[in-house]
């Protein structure tokens, strides 16, 4: 696992159903492109993360492949509509073979 | 068939008008874009690209994609060492069709979009972005 992987989203608390609301995440992360040369002249390996994917009470919301031209902790934003009370469920696939999960709940009113 | 002077110079000139007919960037993007529209024509207009017309950091430029309709929205930079930068694909949940994020730019070049329909058409969009320090390293 990269070292330092720490995941943020900002969803809001509540939204009334059907609202469209506007979710922000952010996931600290090298993203080595693979590009870049060490001081010695050698290429430092890949390691970004590949894939991120929103889920919203099993429907998915969005789902991104990504590649080595995505900066530096890797952000998103994009829209989603509530349909009812739930939870969001945000992963990130590492290209070492971790996934980074969090997840956030929204109510309806 | 003998070969005369002035046919030579007709079939010499056609094969030099065809190399010119070229577009200049005849390059890797063109090629992955159709790769994945399967050669199909791309419509303009649907999707809405914003970039900023000059970024002073190739490392972090801000991208916006919309394109209303849209199943997934392909970006491509044509002037990185690997055009490929992101492949959205937008659920039943999302409405806008809609995402911003960061991406590396290593100098000046197009930010190419490509979008897919749900009717299963193509759109395309481009937009130039000044780079003033690259984002790849060196």
């Amino acid at each position: 696992m990269a070292k330092g992987v720490k995941p943020r989203v900002k969803v809001p608390k509540s939204a009334s159903a059907g609202e469209t609301i506007t979710i922000k995440s952010l996931i600290s992360h090298k993203m080595e492109s693979g590009q870049r040369k060490d001081k010695e002249g050698n290429v430092i390996p890949r390691s970004i993360i590949n894939r991120f994917v929103v889920d919203f009470n099993g429907q998915n919301v969005i789902d991104v492949t990504l590649e080595p031209a995505i900066s530096t902790n890797p952000y998103f934003q994009f829209d989603a509509v509530v349909p009812e009370a739930g939870e969001f469920k945000f992963t990130w696939y590492d290209d070492d073979g971790s996934v980074y999960e969090t997840s956030k709940s929204i109510e309806v009113n | 068939m003998e070969l005369t002077r002035r046919q030579m110079l007709v079939t010499s000139s056609a094969a030099i008008a065809s190399l010119a007919g070229l577009p200049a960037f005849a390059s890797a993007t063109d090629d992955l874009i159709a790769e994945l529209t399967g050669g199909a024509s791309l419509g303009e207009g649907a999707i809405t690209l914003g970039t900023p017309e000059i970024a002073e950091n190739g490392n972090t430029v801000p991208v916006e994609v919309a394109c209303p309709g849209a199943k997934s929205i392909t970006l491509y930079a044509d002037g990185n060492p690997v055009p490929n930068v992101a492949t959205i694909n937008f659920g039943p949940l999302n409405p806008t069709k809609s995402a911003s994020t960061r991406i590396r730019l290593a100098r000046t070049q197009n930010v190419v979009a490509v979008a897919q329909m749900e009717d299963g058409s193509w759109q395309m969009a481009k937009s130039e972005v000044k780079v003033t320090i690259g984002g790849c390293g060196g």
